[in-house]
């Protein structure tokens, strides 16, 4: 058996373009009012051909339309994609096509055309429930518009998601639980409950790096979110099982897993990257970012990826272990070590879980949510001499 | 050989950026010494370090042949001295070892500590003294108001002051004129046995020991067996010559002459600042007067950033140690920061020159504790203890007394810093001891504490008066305090590096700051770290550093592997850059930090 297949194989598709950047993001994303949709096509499934060529066969599990805002491809697009993608692959019994989407009316009256061409999951972002904070997020929609285009997707998909964003500007402890609890009360089995990061070269970085950005909340008290989120989430049966990823139990993203399972993974698009097992050498790929460039490069040399790198024995037991401790179910150490072919100091594992950071149970090894929340300073010492 | 009657031999005393390298390079110039074309400058600072900081640290010599307005060929030798108090004994040598100064002042700035603390040295070696006043191209330039001030704070004649813009070349005919006129001649006899002063020495990866000497009787020629009189080490001179300024080798240098030798010495520790050079037979009876061995004053501790630079550093240090008699070391082990090693300077300024080269030259990166003077343990059994190192504070129940070495310190600044340097002076223990005023500017004499002065004053003097503070010191003997060793206790560990002696009365004060900038120093850590400072088993003061509450990537999907891999691996590298110490780390750079006082 290969490391991959300890995660699967996941095709991701990015799609570059958005109706407005929002000041948060710092996503590949590209604001452009004349998108040449058929020019794209051709594109795209020229470059799956590329990627399957390489690959050979083995079974698909998941496919992800990720953005940008994919919610603004043509349904027949799409589905196109989808199609292609399946040619080359058998897929597995419980594959899984998800794509994002923004909750707005337009977007929402695509959703059954998504629907027919093969999507079976749909990730929204809401990212807030009223309309203040949409505004100062910078998004399109309003918090009654969200709401009737979750109960389309409701009715369209069997499995829906979608995201918040706390630890917003002068939110309150107690804003965010209310906020949460009403989140909660929507019958879904997904959520994805990031807390406000500040990204350079984003918009609210500029700001930051001003002084202007006014009213984010301190450490302690984002932190006081953050258990306030686990508390209320497990209470609703929606326990984390990844750092800011909440579902019941068997609605989880199975595409996000195999990132954090640490799977194969094949990314197009502008900007996509990707981690293939080719040939026994694990190869990180990506692709060129600006939309226009990487549409040139596929249209004149069938190849849009930029530079690959062989990842390490070494460097992929670092990934694997970075990636999925973010998971409440831990990682393998014996993969971490056939991998890596050194051991973790049984000191350090030891210091850790007296703390109350760490849970080894066997094979098995977690990090606690007290731990998953400074899951950085852990991976600082487990992998300090790797 | 030269007629004695033709040799005018003299130095420059100047305060630091008053034009003294400028001056130098002039003169050369004028001279017709060094082609134009070959002129860079500050000639004579041959160190990086050197003409970085406008600072001399090594004497360096130049021979000028100069056809004065007398029609008459005069052989000019300048010893270019070291400026900083901390090489107050080479200067004092240099300054034997010629006849006259030039003391140049900027004419826009005028007197400052500094030149005082070196025309005092010049007065006491009896030169005949040519004042010269710079910069007069510049705007500000004063020269009644700064004659003025050199006749009131020196007391010597200024009226004849000559006005020089180096840059410019104004003026430099004339003082050339003034050197021949004006400084004596030495005086010696040829016939006598050979009495030669040690003025410096280096080492050159060529020529081996380089020794610059002035003839005072006798004859030196090259085949010579000499003696170095302090160690009666006898080496068979092989070269001899003169720098002008490059070296140009001559067959002997008689009585009034300047130049240097060579003779396969291999170490400078041999050459000693200040000895006495003879023949092996036939010597002279008597060394010169005024020999002092050099007595390193600061003391810190040195260690590698990389524990496994451990060799490097010990073999920079002792190839530099080759070069530098008045440096010492000793290997030091720290719990702390591991092996590495506690050297003696002669002051701060050589300190940082010496660091400044390990990390240059060596590409060593270091850590560098606190600054330490030398204490006097007084023990109940009536023995006493040089403490070079407050870690190595020997049990209180067997200490009688603590003395410390205390400075007089010379400030000078303009009137309207005068009330927060008095501040400074007050809050570092110090006793006022005289307050004059100089035009507008105040002179200020103060008896300090060295150990108050080793570490920040400086940088404090200069950040209280916007730089235009001078100043100067003299260490004037040991004083009995009320003296105290204080430990930094983290996370309920003592950290020895950390430890430093401090007044009773201080302490607290002290403690308190020093745990507050510890609390900034050190990351958080998983657990929250308490913070103390301790004398003897009594806490003075503490902090508790929090601990970190947060510290996760709230997105990480695929695209974000690469990027949040290459975060990591940036901060293990940071991680390595830490001080393990028990359970927690502490940045390197924290223990030198730490001590900073914000006052």
């Amino acid at each position: 058996m290969e490391d991959w297949q300890n995660g699967g194989f996941g095709f991701y598709v990015h799609w570059p373009f958005c109706m407005a950047k929002c000041p948060y993001c710092d996503f590949n994303s590209h604001v452009s009012k004349e998108i040449d949709q058929k020019q794209w096509r051709s594109a795209y499934l020229s470059e799956i051909d590329r990627v399957a060529e390489e690959i050979g066969p083995r079974t698909l599990n998941t496919i992800y339309f990720g953005g940008g805002t994919p919610s603004l491809m043509d349904p027949d697009l799409v589905a196109a994609i989808i199609e292609r993608i399946r040619t080359h692959w058998p897929t597995a019994n419980d594959f899984e096509v998800t794509l994002e989407a923004n909750p707005t009316s337009i977007e929402a009256g695509r959703f059954q055309g998504y629907r027919d061409g093969g999507v079976s999951r749909i990730s929204m972002g809401y990212q807030a429930l009223n309309d203040e904070d949409l505004r100062r997020l910078g998004r399109m929609h309003t918090a009654k518009e969200g709401m009737e285009a979750f109960e389309i997707a409701k009715n369209a998909f069997d499995r829906v998601s979608f995201d918040l964003i706390y630890a917003r500007q002068d939110q309150t402890l107690d804003a965010w639980r209310d906020e949460l609890t009403r989140a909660l009360e929507l019958s879904i089995d997904h959520l994805s409950l990031y807390q406000l990061t500040i990204e350079q070269g984003t918009a609210f970085g500029d700001r930051y790096e001003r002084g202007k950005l006014r009213g984010l909340p301190s450490e302690d008290l984002a932190t006081d979110m953050f258990f306030v989120t686990q508390e209320l989430c497990d209470k609703a049966g929606m326990s984390a099982y990844e750092v800011s990823n909440h579902a019941k139990l068997g609605s989880e993203s199975r595409h996000n897993l195999v990132y954090w399972r640490y799977g194969d993974y094949a990314g197009i698009g502008p900007g996509a990257h990707g981690r293939i097992t080719v040939n026994g050498q694990k190869i990180a790929t990506e692709t060129l970012r600006q939309p226009e460039a990487w549409l040139q490069a596929v249209e004149k040399s069938s190849n849009g990826e930029t530079e690959r790198d062989i990842v390490s024995k070494a460097d992929q037991a670092s990934e694997m272990l970075m990636m999925g401790l973010r998971l409440s179910e831990g990682v393998s150490l014996e993969r971490f070590s056939a991998l890596s072919g050194s051991k973790i100091s049984s000191q350090t594992l030891e210091n850790l879980s007296e703390m109350g950071m760490l849970l080894l149970d066997g094979d098995r090894l977690r990090a606690t949510p007290q731990g998953r929340v400074i899951l950085n300073a852990l991976l600082r010492e487990l992998l300090v001499d790797i | 050989m030269t007629d004695l009657a033709k040799i005018r031999n003299f130095s420059i005393v100047a305060h630091i950026d008053h034009g003294k390298s400028t001056l130098a390079d002039r003169l050369i110039q004028e001279t017709g010494t060094v082609e134009t074309r070959e002129m860079k400058e500050q000639l004579l600072d041959s160190m990086d370090i050197e003409r970085e900081r406008g600072i001399t640290i090594k004497a360096n010599t130049v021979r000028i042949d100069y056809l004065a307005d007398d029609g008459e060929q005069y052989v000019l030798n300048l010893i270019d001295t070291p400026g900083h108090v901390d090489f107050a004994y080479e200067v004092s040598r240099s300054m034997r070892a010629v006849e006259g100064s030039l003391l140049v002042v900027d004419s826009s700035q005028g007197v400052e500590a500094q030149t005082l603390a070196n025309v005092y040295h010049a007065i006491e070696a009896n030169h005949e003294i040519v004042p010269v006043l710079n910069k007069i191209d510049l705007p500000a330039s004063d020269c009644d108001r700064v004659a003025e001030q050199i006749e009131d704070v020196i007391g010597i004649d200024a009226t004849g002051a000559i006005q020089v813009s180096a840059k410019t070349g104004q003026g430099i005919h004339e003082t050339l004129e003034a050197i021949v006129k004006e400084l004596p001649a030495p005086e010696g006899n040829r016939d006598a046995p050979l009495k030669a002063m040690l003025v410096d020495s280096w080492y050159d990866a060529y020529l081996g020991v380089i020794v610059l000497v002035r003839v005072i009787d006798g004859v030196l020629r090259k085949g010579d067996r000499i003696k170095m009189m302090q160690n009666g080490s006898v080496h068979p001179v092989d070269r001899i010559g003169v720098f002008k300024p490059e070296m140009t080798m001559i067959d002997e240098l008689g009585p009034g002459e300047i130049g240097f030798l060579t003779a396969s010495i291999k170490q400078v520790r041999d050459t000693r600042v200040g000895d006495t050079i003879t023949h092996e037979k036939k010597g002279c009876a008597e060394p010169l007067p005024g020999f002092k061995p050099a007595q390193p004053v600061v003391f810190c501790g040195l260690f590698p950033v990389d524990n496994a630079e451990f060799e490097d550093l010990r073999d920079s240090i002792e190839k530099l140690a080759l070069n530098d008699a008045s440096f010492s070391y000793e290997m030091e082990t720290s719990a702390a920061l591991g092996f590495g090693f506690r050297c003696g300077f002669l002051g701060l300024l050589h300190l940082e020159v010496i660091r400044d080269r390990i990390e240059r030259e060596y590409n060593i990166e270091l850590i560098t504790t606190a600054p330490s003077v030398i204490y006097h343990v007084h023990m109940r059994d009536g023995t006493m203890l040089e403490l070079h190192n407050p870690a190595d504070m020997p049990d209180l129940t067997h200490v009688d007394h603590i003395e410390e070495p205390r400075i007089k310190a010379t400030i000078l600044v303009p009137d309207e810093y005068l009330g927060d340097v008095l501040k400074l002076c007050q809050d570092r223990r110090g006793i006022q001891l005289d307050l004059t005023y100089a035009g507008s500017r105040a002179m200020v004499v103060y008896d300090l504490p060295l150990n108050e002065v080793v570490f920040d004053f400086y940088d404090r003097l200069k950040s209280v008066t916007k730089g235009y503070a001078s100043f100067d010191y003299q260490l004037t003997g040991y004083r009995e305090d009320f003296l105290v060793k204080m430990t930094v206790l983290v996370n309920e560990d003592p950290v020895d590096a950390l430890s430093t002696m401090v007044h009773r009365d201080r302490a607290e004060q002290r403690g308190r700051a020093l745990v507050e900038k510890l609390k900034e120093l050190i990351p958080r850590h998983m657990f929250k770290i308490p913070i103390q400072a301790a004398i003897g088993g009594r806490v003075v003061a503490r902090e508790t550093l929090s601990a970190m509450r947060k510290d996760v990537t709230a997105k990480c999907y695929g695209g974000d592997v690469s990027r949040k891999k290459k975060l990591l691996e940036k901060q293990k590298a940071g991680k390595k850059k830490m001080r393990q110490f028990g359970k927690v780390e502490i940045p390197q750079q924290a223990f030198i930090n730490a001590l900073k006082m914000d006052d």
